[in-house]
C-alpha cells in the first residue's frame, strides 16, 4: 500500500480533534508502510508525540513571555513591548537572540558542573510532567496508570534544581534564595498533594485521563463545582502559586530583597533556561489543576461537543494563567515567616479537611444529603480558621489624630 | 524634655562559637531596592539581621565645598540636585537662608508662589513614595506607574513655569525667577481638584490590602525618645506621634495664614509612616486650595535685589523649612565677599538614615528593604 493511501484510509486522522496526534500517526503509518520493525515504529511514535508536546509548550512559553509583559503593562497603565514586529509579536525572538548571544558567566567559586546542571534540571522535570496530562480526548502524550503520582514525583525535582542552583553558585544571594525556596516549596507541596488526594478518593484512580472522563457532562460535574472540590481547588490554586514561585509567593527570587534569588549568578542562556523552566512549570501545574478540578478537556456544556476537546483545555489553561498574571500585577509579596505560617496554620488544616469532606461526598451519593453534610463540614472550620488566623496575622487599619498647633 | 538615649546603636559582638554561622551580605551599591547607590553591610543569622552598617558616599559630589568657591546664586542649580525628587523645596530652603543672611524682603506674591510650589513638591514626593514602597514590597511597579502618572501632571506644571521638569532652578533671593505664566494658576487649581479623588482611589487599593498590613505593621518601630535624640524629623518623627512640623513649630514664609492640621501617628512603624504621608497629602491639598484662592497680584521678586556682585554682610544664618522628607536646613557663613565662607546643608534624608540599624536589628532581611523605603531617602541628598 502506498503511504498516502494508508493515511487516507484512516478517516478520523484529519479531523480537528485528532490534529495534535497527526504527526505521530503519520510517522507510525509511514514507518509501518516501509516495513520498519514494530519496536522502531512505537519508539518513533513516542518521540514524535513528545516532540509535539515540547513544541507546543515551547511555543506557549515564547507566547506567554510576551503576553505576560503585555498584560502586566496594561495592568500598570503602560503599553508594553510593541517595537519588535506587529504588536510586539517578535519580542520573544529578540529576547531569545539576546539571551543566546550573551556571555555565559560562571562565578569563580561556583561548582562548575552543578552550576550547569541546575538550569537543565529545572526544565526537564517540567517537560516530563507535561507529558502525562490529557490535553484532549485523543491526545494524551503518555497515558500512565499512575499519572498523578508520576507528576508529583517529577515535580518535586524542581525544588532540587532550585537548591542546586542556589548552592552551586557559591554566592550569598542565591544561597538565601535557595533556603527560602526549599522551605517554601516543601511546605506548599504538602497541601498541594493533599488537595489532589481528594480527587483521587472520589475518582478512585490515579490515571489522569480517567479522572477527566469522570467529570463529563457539563460544568456542574466538574470537581470544582462540588463543595469539597471548591475548597480543594482554591487551595490547590494558592499552592500552585507558591510552587510556581509566582507573586505574592515569589520569595525565592524576591527581586527587591535578594536581587534574583537562585538565579542571581546565571546569565545568558542558562538564565533563559530558568525562565523556561518556570514557565513550563507554571503550564504543568495549571494543566494539572485543570485536569483535577476544572474537568480537563471536557466542554463546559453538553451541547458543545463539536469543538475539539483540546481547544477547551487550552482555553481553560489561558484563563488560569491569566489569573496568575493578574495576581502578579496586583499584590505585594509576603514575608517568609508569614508565608510559612500561612502554609502550616491555614493551608494544611484546610487541605486535610477536604479529605473527609470528599469521602462523605462520595459515600452519601452526591445528592442533596451530601450537600447538607459537606458544606457545614467545610464552612464551619473555615470560618474558625479564618477568624483565628485573622486575629493572629492581620491587624486592623488605624485611626490617626491631628494636631492643629 | 526627653531623657538621654539608652542606646543609639547596639552593634553586636561577632565573636565566639556562633560567629562562623553568620552570613555577611553586602546589600548594594548595585541592588534593586537601595534607592540609589547605597550600601548596607548586613550580617545575617539565617535571615535575621544581626548587624547592619550603612555605607554611603558613592554619590558624593562635593556640593558644599564647591558652593564655597562660587557666588551665592551659582549654588542654586546645585540645590536642585540634592533631593532631586523635590528640587523646589531645596531652592526655597537655600533662598531663605540667603535672605536671612542678607536681610532681604520677599514680596507677597512670591511667598504665595513658593508655598504653592513647595506643597506641589510635597505631593510629588509623597506620591512617588507610595509607589516606591510598594515596589520594595514586591508589587512590581503597579503602584509606581499610577503614582508616576499623577507625578507627571505636576511635572507638566513645573515645566510650564520653570522650563524644566525636575531641575527647576527657580527660586531667587527675594522671590522667584519669573512670574506665573498666564493660566497657570487655573491649571494648578484643576490639578488640586483632581488630586483628591486620586488619593481616595490609591488609599482604597493600598490601605486595606492584607499583605501590606501584614508587611508594614509593627515593623521598624523605635521609641519617641530615640527618634528625637537621633535628630529624626519629618513624617518619620510624626508617625511616632511627636508633634513637630516646622510649618507650625517655627513658621516660615506665610504658613501662618493657612489653616491645616498635622497628622500624627501612634506606633511609628512603617504602616504609620505610609499613612501619615497619605494624610499629609490631603493637608497639602488644603493649603494649595487656600493659597491659590488668595494668590495676590504684585512683584514676583523683590525689585531692589542686586543680582550682580551680590555680597551679603558679614554674618551667619541658618534657615530651615519643612521639606517633604523632614527638616531641610542651610547654614551659611558670610565673610562679606561674593562667595560664602561656609556652606552647610542639613539634609533630612541623611539624618533620618542614621537610625537605620536600630530599626532593623532582629528583623528579617525583607523588612530591611521596607524600612529603608519607609525612611524615604534620596541618595543625592544623603551623599551631597
Amino acid at each position: 500500500m502506498l503511504p498516502l493511501a494508508a493515511v487516507i484510509s484512516e478517516p478520523s486522522l484529519f479531523s480537528l480533534e485528532h490534529l495534535p496526534r497527526l504527526p505521530q500517526r503519520l510517522v507510525e503509518l509511514l514507518l509501518g508502510n516501509f516495513g520498519a520493525p514494530e519496536w522502531l515504529v512505537s519508539i518513533a511514535g513516542f518521540l514524535v508525540a513528545a516532540g509535539t508536546v515540547v513544541g507546543v509548550f515551547l511555543g506557549g512559553f515564547a507566547l506567554l513571555s510576551l503576553i505576560e509583559r503585555k498584560t502586566l503593562a496594561r495592568i500598570q497603565n503602560r503599553i508594553g513591548p510593541n517595537r519588535a514586529g506587529w504588536f510586539g509579536i517578535l519580542q520573544p525572538v529578540a529576547d531569545g537572540i539576546k539571551m543566546l548571544t550573551k556571555e555565559d558567566i560562571v562565578p569563580d567559586k561556583a561548582e562548575k558542573f552543578l552550576h550547569l546542571l541546575a538550569p537543565i534540571l529545572i526544565v526537564v522535570p517540567a517537560i516530563l510532567a507535561l507529558g502525562v496530562i490529557p490535553y484532549g480526548r485523543e491526545w494524551t502524550p503518555v497515558s500512565l496508570e499512575l499519572g498523578l503520582l508520576f507528576f508529583f514525583a517529577v515535580g518535586s525535582l524542581t525544588e532540587l534544581s532550585v537548591f542546586i542552583a542556589g548552592w552551586a553558585s557559591g554566592s550569598k544571594f542565591p544561597m538565601l534564595g535557595a533556603m527560602r525556596a526549599i522551605s517554601q516549596m516543601i511546605s506548599y507541596e504538602l497541601p498541594l498533594i493533599i488537595t489532589a488526594l481528594g480527587v483521587v478518593m472520589v475518582s478512585g484512580t490515579l490515571s489522569l485521563p480517567h479522572i477527566v472522563e469522570q467529570q463529563n457532562g457539563g460544568f456542574w460535574h466538574w470537581n470544582f463545582f462540588t463543595p469539597w472540590g471548591f475548597f480543594a481547588g482554591i487551595l490547590f490554586f494558592i499552592c500552585s502559586i507558591a510552587e510556581a514561585n509566582r507573586c505574592p509567593f515569589d520569595l525565592p527570587e524576591g527581586e527587591s530583597e535578594i536581587v534574583a534569588g537562585h538565579m542571581t549568578e546565571y546569565s545568558g542562556f542558562k538564565y533563559a533556561l530558568f525562565f523556561m523552566g518556570e514557565y513550563l512549570g507554571l503550564f504543568a501545574i495549571s494543566a494539572l489543576g485543570i485536569t483535577l478540578f476544572l474537568g480537563g478537556w471536557q466542554a463546559p456544556l453538553p451541547g458543545l461537543g463539536f469543538v475539539p476537546t483540546w481547544i477547551w483545555f487550552f482555553g481553560k489553561l489561558a484563563f488560569v494563567i491569566f489569573l496568575f498574571l493578574w495576581i502578579r500585577g496586583t499584590y505585594p509579596r509576603v514575608r517568609i515567616d508569614q508565608l510559612m505560617r500561612f502554609a502550616w496554620l491555614c493551608m494544611i488544616p484546610m487541605a486535610l479537611l477536604t479529605l473527609p469532606a470528599a469521602g462523605v461526598w462520595h459515600f452519601t451519593g452526591r445528592g442533596l444529603l451530601s450537600w447538607v453534610l459537606v458544606v457545614p463540614l467545610l464552612l464551619v472550620p473555615w470560618v474558625i480558621v479564618g477568624v483565628i488566623f485573622n486575629k493572629r496575622l492581620a491587624a486592623a487599619t488605624r485611626t490617626y489624630t491631628f494636631a492643629d498647633g | 524634655m526627653v531623657s538621654a538615649p539608652s542606646t543609639y546603636s547596639s552593634a553586636p559582638i561577632l565573636e565566639g562559637s556562633d560567629a562562623d554561622q553568620l552570613l555577611r551580605v553586602s546589600l548594594g551599591p548595585q541592588h534593586p531596592s537601595t534607592h540609589g547607590v547605597f550600601r548596607m553591610n548586613v550580617v545575617l543569622d539565617g535571615e535575621t539581621v544581626v548587624s547592619l552598617k550603612p555605607v554611603f558616599g558613592y554619590l558624593h559630589r562635593n556640593h558644599e565645598k564647591i558652593a564655597e568657591g562660587v557666588t551665592y546664586l551659582s549654588s542654586m542649580p546645585y540645590t536642585d540636585r540634592l533631593d532631586y525628587i523635590c528640587p523646589l523645596s531645596n531652592n526655597w530652603a537655600y533662598a531663605s537662608a540667603v535672605e536671612k543672611l542678607a536681610g532681604i524682603e520677599v514680596p507677597e506674591r512670591a511667598e504665595y508662589m513658593r508655598v504653592i510650589l513647595a506643597e506641589l513638591t510635597r505631593l510629588i514626593n509623597h506620591t512617588a513614595f507610595m509607589g516606591f514602597i510598594l515596589g520594595d514590597m514586591g508589587a512590581w511597579g503597579s503602584a509606581l506607574m499610577y503614582a508616576f502618572r499623577e507625578r507627571e501632571l505636576i511635572l507638566d506644571l513645573f515645566e510650564d513655569l520653570t522650563g524644566a521638569r525636575m531641575m527647576a532652578n527657580f527660586m531667587r533671593f527675594g522671590g522667584c525667577r519669573n512670574d506665573l505664566p498666564a493660566g497657570w494658576a487655573e491649571k494648578c487649581s484643576v490639578l488640586v481638584d483632581d488630586y483628591g479623588p486620586f488619593l481616595d482611589e490609591m488609599e482604597k487599593f493600598l490601605v486595606g490590602n492584607e499583605i501590606l498590613l501584614a508587611r508594614c505593621q509593627d515593623v521598624g518601630q523605635l521609641p519617641k525618645e530615640t527618634l528625637i535624640n537621633g535628630g529624626i524629623t519629618g513624617p518619620m518623627l510624626r508617625a511616632a506621634g511627636v508633634n513637630y512640623d516646622i510649618r507650625k513649630a517655627d513658621p516660615y514664609g506665610i504658613y501662618e495664614r493657612f489653616s491645616f492640621r498635622i497628622p500624627l501617628g501612634d506606633k511609628g512603624d512603617c504602616y504609620d509612616r505610609i499613612m501619615i504621608r497619605f494624610l499629609e497629602m490631603r493637608e497639602s491639598l488644603k493649603i494649595l486650595r487656600q493659597a491659590l484662592d488668595q494668590l495676590p497680584d504684585g512683584d514676583y521678586v523683590n525689585p531692589k535685589i542686586k543680582i550682580r556682585n551680590f555680597k551679603p554682610p558679614v554674618g551667619e544664618a541658618y534657615a530651615r523649612i519643612e521639606g517633604p522628607k523632614g527638616e531641610l536646613g542651610f547654614h551659611l557663613i558670610s565673610d562679606g565677599t561674593v562667595n560664602p565662607y561656609r556652606y552647610r546643608v542639613r539634609p533630612p534624608s541623611f539624618i533620618n538614615l542614621t537610625l537605620l540599624e536600630d530599626m532593623c536589628l532582629g528583623l528579617d532581611l525583607a523588612d530591611v528593604v521596607i524600612i529603608l523605603g519607609s525612611i524615604d531617602i534620596v541618595l543625592g541628598e544623603v551623599d551631597r
